[in-house]
């Protein structure tokens, strides 16, 4: 599509107001927490204290007989359904099965008349316990008397993502392993003329959707129909296909709006449990929850990388070489793809000609780590971009000038193998350095710096939609991808509605009911304005050419002398709208004309990755050397976007994304203290608030249509995440001349640094 | 336990449960969903509400509490004829949400702000709108949305 250029756009290119505005505004958007079924009952689940235990015995009868309990679901009730789950490894069990993996780890659930009533039978299950020794980083999993947490061997889910095998399963804790490599990179760093290198650790974290995870089964006859707040619902369709041995057509995944994602709802979480609770209580059931369960189910992966590069004499970046060792937790869920793109993203976007990068990610005796905005991208880029800056300073150059000279080139197969580079790096970084005032005077104690992040993105290209164009001349779109806040249902009718040309208001959205909507493979790694956008293009297209033919039909003429124009056709004299052709061609002023598109891995779409999603940050910060507290002076976004098909979102997507790093660079963390999760609350787990925001905000798109999706667009939202990191360290060196390669850089860290500075300062 | 209350700016009259929270009752008995429950700690304000023009976290004031008093939730903001609140407009005008999850608790907030200090600054919205979290827009929005409204209340006030 990138050659069509096209500029004279009605609808699409526009900030159009969020079609899900009203309903949102006014408290009227159903999620999945509101809703009731008749004779629904409520779940509660009982979770294990211990890190690493046999189960011994689990004794449910005083909870089951207590009044208003409808059941108590462990994992040895489960005769008849496949119990085990997972798209990448089928290691996750729904209720723990003969000992418990981690400290958290559903082992019961109490299915009651409400939720109070199942909340309080908790307490009368008895689980007996033999605790094991637990392993709870990489470096106690991999050590040579390491406990296993996963004994039995699995094999490799059909839709894990990735072409390469799967490590799990094969007698150690290595979940999965990667390795990508080119150059001589022995060679280019023995001949470099400056090299840098240092270990880097970035932290667990956790997404926070407002949303809690929450859904509502219903099991019956044979069909398992459930709403859940899940990003994919075509691959969690998958997986309950699997637990309850059923055929595609008889399992339905229904998600309205999404309370919240940026990837912690991607993939199957509490579906199966709720499932197997109304499978077992024979009745609707609700599973809701808490913010701190939600803490227990998912988090991002935390990452230790040894990483070094190098520079020849001319300032050109001649090679990298990183060995990272991630932590998944108990299950795999999708660190394996979350090791191989963190394994990729550690190059980008930057033409190196030597590379090796080595990626191990082990389970341990901790929440499951998965997929979190961005996929593994923010781990590896805050030591890729710290190094950029790092070496810039060691060999006197400016950092902003030393990207500018490395970045990857429009059209540069940066990456062998892969997609030429389809972003226009050096534009970013030119508008993000203005943005942030580069080069001009700064304050003592401040430190001002760019980054930018390059990733494959647009996850697999497999997608389908349905548009019906009714005989009024609205429209309704079929689509399977989710409403996250996004803004999917805002930019697709506006796609639809360019290309039909017909009003952006008579366009409708139904979304993500997998019995109703076209396959699409999920709502993640930024891809749905590429792939759904132009699926839903295609699909117009499609319509149209129907159009056509029917018209020639109703007029009595040849389809060659049928000529489309905007909204309708003409031939001759002879002008129809597309209410019209409808209308004459049924007789009667109703019925449809359906629109179909296929996307897959062909044409257009046929390399990988389906775009490179490019962003430039920029920021400046001020210390304050008493405390170590940063404060986030000035920010700027650059989104590399290719055409915003409504430029408003794209960079709502931007900030939101920059924001959500700037926590992880300032004080978000998950910490453990041995077995437990310390602070598994939001009381205890800081995020960005109103008072944290910087001082001065400045939001820029880069619009070269260079995309292969609708009119050149592209995806965002996950890449000004990903700098942000490495931004605020690059600063904290730059405004107080202290290195820290560990993430969030909290006052603490920040004050040590400095007071180890002083320290050896005085020594010399 | 019988409570009796303003909701909304109707008298309403319900029997509830002395632990039940204001949250509770207005969800599950009166299927007023618009206010969001999300951390339960009263750290999010994701399900503020109004109580005698004052924001309360609905997520652990007891329903018992409000007996009496006068609720405001979101779903009292609108105009019978359909006309938004200008916070709501504001909110929609400015991209102020995204996923919608905190955007209730957010506007409600945001009214208790406005209907106490009609000209705020950034500073004093920032202050005020500390307590709610949002993970999605970075903030900036809702500021730009508070300030919006602000002005267009002051132009109706004036005409």
């Amino acid at each position: 599509m990138s050659a069509e250029k096209k500029t004279d756009f009605h609808v699409v290119n526009h900030s159009l107001p969020r079609r899900d505005g009203r309903v949102k505004v006014t408290g009227k958007a159903q999620y999945v927490a509101d809703l009731k079924l008749i004779g629904m009952a409520y779940a509660k689940v009982l979770r294990s204290p211990y890190a690493h235990a046999k189960i011994i015995s689990i004794d449910k009868s005083r909870a089951e007989s207590d009044p208003g309990v409808h059941c108590v679901v462990t994992g040895y009730d489960l005769e008849g359904l496949n119990p085990y789950y997972g798209h990448a490894v089928k290691d996750h069990p729904l209720l723990a099965i003969d000992k418990v993996r981690y400290a958290g780890e559903p082992v019961a659930a109490v299915v009651a008349v409400d939720e109070r009533t199942a909340f309080e039978a908790l307490e009368l299950i008895d689980v007996k316990y033999e605790e094991l020794k637990a392993v709870l980083t990489p470096q106690e999993a991999s050590a040579k008397d390491a406990p296993l947490l996963h004994e039995k061997k699995f094999e490799a889910g059909a839709l894990r993502g990735f072409e390469g095998e799967v490590t799990a399963g094969k007698g150690t804790n290595i979940c999965q392993t990667h390795k990508i490599q080119w150059g001589d990179v022995e060679k280019a760093f023995k001949e470099a003329a400056s090299v840098v290198e240092g270990d880097y650790y970035f932290p667990m974290t956790y997404a926070y959707a407002m949303e809690p995870y929450v859904a509502v089964a219903e099991v019956a006859d044979q069909d398992v129909i459930i709403y859940s707040s899940a990003q994919h619902p075509f691959m969690v369709r998958h997986d309950l296909k699997s637990v309850f041995n059923l055929p595609v057509s008889s399992v339905r995944l229904i998600v309205p709006f999404v309370g919240g994602g940026y990837g912690s709802k991607s993939y199957t979480k509490i579906e199966p449990l709720v499932a197997a609770c109304s499978w077992k209580a024979k009745r609707p059931v609700k599973l809701q929850l808490t913010v701190e369960e939600a803490m227990l189910t998912t988090r991002s992966d935390d990452a230790y990388t040894w990483m070094r590069t190098a520079v020849d004499k001319n300032g050109k970046i001649i090679a990298r070489q990183a060995k990272i060792v991630m932590n998944t937790g108990a299950y795999a869920e999708n660190s394996p793809l979350v090791v191989e793109k963190s394994t990729n993203r550690c190059v980008g976007p930057y033409a190196i000609p030597n590379v090796l990068i080595e990626n191990t990610s082990l389970y341990t005796n901790t929440v499951p780590a998965s997929s979190y905005r961005g996929f593994g991208c923010a781990q590896v880029t805050l030591p890729g971009e710290s190094q950029i800056d790092e070496l810039a300073k060691k060999i006197g150059k400016d950092p902003y000038e030393f990207r500018l000279a490395n970045a990857a080139k429009p059209g540069e197969e940066f990456f062998p193998g892969m997609r030429p580079f389809d972003g226009t790096l050096k534009q970013d970084l030119e508008t993000a350095a203005k943005a942030i005032g580069w080069g001009t005077p700064l304050p003592k104690g401040h430190g001002r710096t760019v980054a930018v992040s390059g990733s494959d993105a647009g996850a697999y290209p497999l997608t389908s939609t349905a548009i019906r164009v009714h005989a009024d001349g609205s429209v309704t779109i079929m689509t399977g991808s989710t409403e996250l806040g996004q803004g999917s249902h805002t930019v697709l009718p506006q796609i639809a509605a360019e290309e039909l040309g017909v009003p952006f208001e008579k366009v409708r959205v139904v979304s993500a009911d997998t019995a109703i909507t076209p396959y699409d493979r999920s709502t993640g790694a930024s891809r749905t304005t590429t792939l759904m956008g132009s699926a839903v293009l295609e699909a117009s297209r499609e319509a149209i050419q129907q159009m056509v033919v029917m018209a020639a039909d109703v007029l009595k003429v040849k389809v060659e002398e049928i000529q489309t124009v905007r909204g309708g056709v003409r031939c001759g004299e002879a002008q129809l709208n597309w209410s019209e052709v409808i209308s004459k061609f049924y007789a009667l002023p109703d019925g449809e004309v359906i629109g179909r598109a296929y996307i897959r891995k062909s044409g257009r779409f046929s390399a990988l990755p389906v775009f490179w999603e490019a962003a430039a940050t920029a920021c400046e910060i001020s210390v304050d050397e008493e405390t170590g507290k940063i404060t986030m002076e000035k920010l700027a976004t650059v989104g590399d976007v290719g055409l915003a098909i409504n430029p408003a979102l794209a960079e709502g997507q931007d900030l939101g994304a920059a924001t959500m790093g700037m926590g992880i660079g300032l004080f978000e963390e998950l910490v453990y203290d041995g077995a437990q999760l310390m602070n598994g609350s939001i009381l205890d787990y800081r995020l960005p608030r109103f008072s944290d925001l910087p001082k001065e905000v400045e939001l820029h798109l880069v619009q070269n249509q260079d995309g292969v999706g609708p009119y050149g667009a592209k995806g965002g939202g996950e890449a000004s995440l990903n700098s942000m990191a490495a931004n605020i360290a690059n600063a904290v060196d730059s405004a107080v001349g202290v290195r820290i390669r560990q993430a969030p850089l909290t006052p603490e860290r920040v004050w040590r640094a400095l007071k180890e500075k002083k320290v050896q300062g005085s020594k010399v | 336990m019988n409570l009796s209350f303003q909701l909304n700016g109707k008298p309403w009259q319900l029997d509830c449960e002395p632990a039940d929270t204001l949250a509770e009752v207005l969800r599950n008995q009166l299927n007023l969903n618009g206010t969001k429950v999300s951390c339960e700690v009263q750290v999010c304000g994701a399900c503020t509400v109004l109580v005698d023009n004052v924001p309360v976290s609905a997520c652990t004031y007891l329903a018992y509490e409000a007996r009496g008093k006068n609720v405001m939730t979101i779903e009292g903001l609108e105009k019978p004829d359909g006309t938004l609140h200008p916070l709501q407009q504001a909110f929609i005008d400015e991209f102020a949400f995204q996923c919608g999850f905190c955007t209730p608790g957010m506007i409600m907030a945001a009214k208790a702000l406005l209907d106490d200090n009609p000209k705020p600054t950034r500073d004093e919205i920032i202050h005020h709108m500390d307590g709610n979290i949002c993970r999605c827009t970075g903030y900036v929005p809702i500021v730009a949305a508070i300030e919006r409204a602000a002005e267009s209340m002051a132009r109706e006030k004036k005409s």
